[in-house]
């Protein structure tokens, strides 16, 4: 099986460049907002899009992706409705990756197996659950692997030697190691610590790996880009959204561009990753 | 569904042969109950769970942790607590004998100090340097804000901000002994925003960190051990039975929140088939409406704070936020053995209103000079409708988990007394 993830990244390894892979939140702040947002984003230098799971209960996020998700919530999101979002992208765009990022919950509620053929049907190409760790692959793993998706696994400072082969068992797509123990939105850790880590990770997998959780500036962008095959960026546009909003947190005519400006700036790091490498 | 090692129990019904083996085998190894429990954590999580369960497992079996336990339960707590024959009450009520497991008599106020005395004792083994908890009604705060002065740990406790303010005594009580206590405003800021709180600490905290999950649920191995810790209320209860009566009590009844003070009353007694057990949920403002925390009762499963249990949620598996005049059951969950032994038939679970519990609280107060906490008035409010439909040779046991010294403001501005 081969995904559009797959097929991204083997055109980015040809072009010798990792990837920016944007996070946001889907309905945040409104669905017509976010759906503009999302057909934004390839165009500024995104290459791999996850798409946001609103839920009332985010236990690994910061703040920032709480509330982005409590806005979500308010404006009527739903998993419905975030399934609409990617099939409204994938009318015009039929290449860019998307992963849906969030947590079980809701999708154990809509039907784990009407929830694969409806998100397979939408255009999703991969899928991060935070609270599904390896222990619990019959639930969703397993099933989606089975459906065609990616089930993108989580790797942590904490997944030791011992445990690495059991997390990267199953992982397809990419593997996306979180740079600290913490929740999304806390200061970047040490990136010395970080590459050593992605330099761990490799001599077990053939699969790309994705650094996030802390990736604020295209300075950071281009230092992780170095080593990482992708970097992730959430809670710096979640938070970029939020800074648009007006008083009422509506959407104000500033909201789509200032996210696309944001994301150009992101993009220039991850294309100058490997120059500087290569210096 | 998914099958497992344990065995999935028929309709519970003495005279029907369809019951297990035995109700008191679980969880499997992989911490389910049939469907319920598992660990659904992130990964940061999930190297420190393991190794959580491996020295749970080796404490289990070790004499020397047993006996310092035991040491604790009996010269610090105060155990074994009171089996206490409400003997004005049971007249008033003119049927069955209404006993009082009397926990509320244990230091702390609380039956939370049986569960927390356990895990320091763990946390102390695993080399850990400081606690986190989450609290509601704050008897599990101060439970734990008590065995961390008792032990010399820091502790930190995350309270939702609307619990704070009417428990502000116990607030005021966690900081004496020592303790941070951390408002919590996402949400209603009640029990399970504490709870989200408290996990992000602990993700962030992972190498010194020590999480003191105050109920029988979580991922595993917190349900079990939890169970485990509390269960000293059953046992006691059914040696303290047999010396009195020379019998088996007919029925047990608990409030259930998460569900702690209950599992640890009926576990011992869950393969005494002659023994009939309720469990007590909040009905808050009536079950209609939005305002009550049943989640057995009229919530469904669901996946939240580390396993799959019954939730109250809409139908797009949003966690709804319930309300109760009790903060500690003001929680839209419920522990994991408890949603199995309510499928399985085996624990009837029934709610309470608010007014209920209150009427029960002022009852119980006036007749036997015993002031309840909103929690176990819940459970005393089902023993008032259900001894007078029963014979004057049966057997009640309820477990009084929790004084109501900490609750006098809350039931005052209700009362309209200025305190």
């Amino acid at each position: 099986m081969t995904t559009r993830i797959d097929t991204k990244f083997a055109s980015l390894k040809a072009e010798g460049r990792p990837a920016l892979v944007t996070y946001f939140m889907g309905g945040d702040p409104d669905y017509a907002t976010s759906l503009a947002i999302m057909k934004a984003l390839p165009g500024a230098g995104s290459d791999v899009i996850e798409l946001g799971m609103a839920f009332s209960d985010p236990m690994a996020d910061g703040p920032a992706i709480q509330l982005a998700g409590q806005r979500a919530l308010k404006a009527g999101q739903s998993l419905v409705r975030t399934l609409d979002l990617a099939r409204d992208f994938r009318k015009e765009d039929d290449t860019t990756p998307i992963v849906l990022m969030g947590y079980y919950n809701p999708i154990y509620i809509y039907g784990v197996e009407r929830f694969l053929v409806d998100a397979k049907a939408a255009g999703v190409d991969g899928l991060i659950v935070v609270d599904l760790p390896p222990e619990m692959d019959d639930e969703l793993c397993i099933p989606a692997m089975a459906a065609g998706l990616n089930f993108i696994r989580l790797a942590t400072p904490t997944t030791d030697a011992k445990r690495l082969p059991a997390v990267l068992h199953n992982t397809s797509g990419f593997v996306y190691y979180v740079s600290m123990n913490g929740i999304t939105g806390s200061a970047i850790a040490d990136t010395t610590k970080i590459e050593a880590a992605v330099r761990r990770i490799k001599q077990h997998t053939d699969l790309p790996i994705c650094v996030g959780f802390g990736v604020k500036t295209a300075e950071h962008a281009r230092v992780i880009g170095q080593y990482a095959d992708g970097v992730v960026v959430g809670t710096a546009i979640v938070n970029q959204i939020a800074l648009s909003l007006d008083a009422e947190n509506r959407a104000t005519a500033d909201t789509v561009q200032s996210v696309a400006t944001m994301v150009r700036g992101l993009a220039t790091g991850v294309r100058a990753a490997r120059l500087a490498a290569a210096e | 569904m998914k099958t497992t090692g344990m065995q999935q129990p028929g309709v519970y019904d003495v005279d029907q042969p369809t019951q297990p083996n035995s109700y008191r085998t679980g969880p499997d190894e992989q911490g389910m109950f049939g469907i319920y429990g598992g660990r659904f954590v992130a990964e940061t999580l999930m190297p420190l769970i393991l190794e959580l369960e491996a020295e749970w497992e080796k404490a289990k079996s070790d004499p020397a942790f047993k006996a310092e336990l035991e040491n604790l339960n009996t010269h610090y707590t105060g155990r074994p607590s009171p089996l206490y024959f409400a003997e004005r009450l049971t007249e008033h009520l003119g049927g069955a004998k209404v006993y009082f497991k009397r926990d509320e008599l244990n230091h702390t106020g609380s039956h939370k100090i049986n569960n927390c005395l356990g895990q320091i004792l763990l946390a102390k083994r695993m080399g850990k340097t400081r606690i986190i908890a989450e609290t509601g009604a704050g008897q599990h705060g101060v439970a734990s804000a008590t065995v961390a002065a008792r032990f010399g740990f820091p502790c930190e406790v995350y309270m939702g901000a609307t619990d704070v303010e009417r428990q502000a005594p116990n607030v005021f009580r966690m900081k004496l002994l020592g303790a941070k206590v951390n408002p919590v405003t996402a949400g209603h800021g009640t029990l399970k925003d504490a709870m989200n709180e408290a996990l992000r600490d602990w993700v962030t905290n992972v190498d010194d960190t020590y999480y003191l999950i105050g109920t029988a649920a979580g991922p595993h191995p917190y349900p079990e051990m939890v169970r485990e810790f509390q269960s000293v209320i059953g046992r006691e209860t059914r040696e303290q039975m047999l010396a009195t009566e020379g019998r088996l009590p007919d029925m047990l009844v608990a409030a259930v929140g998460g569900g702690s003070n209950a599992i640890g009353l009926f576990h011992p007694f869950l393969d005494d088939p002659t023994v009939r057990m309720v469990g007590v949920e909040a009905g808050g403002k009536g079950l209609d409406g939005e305002e009550h925390c049943a989640s057995l009762t009229s919530g469904s499963p669901g996946v939240l704070h580390g396993n799959r249990t019954y939730l109250l949620q809409d139908g797009d598996g949003q966690i709804k936020e319930g309300h109760s005049i009790s903060a500690g059951l003001d929680y839209p969950g419920i522990g994991p053995e408890h949603s199995w032994l309510k499928d399985s038939g085996r624990v009837e679970y029934v709610p309470i209103l608010d007014t209920e519990a209150l009427e029960a609280f002022q009852l119980l107060t006036r007749i036997e000079g015993i002031i309840p906490a909103l929690e176990p008035s819940h459970a005393l409010a089902e023993v008032i409708k259900r001894a007078p439909k029963m014979g004057k040779d049966q057997i009640i046991v309820m477990n009084l988990c929790g004084r109501g010294d900490k609750d006098i403001f809350t039931v005052g501005k209700i009362l309209g007394v200025e305190l």
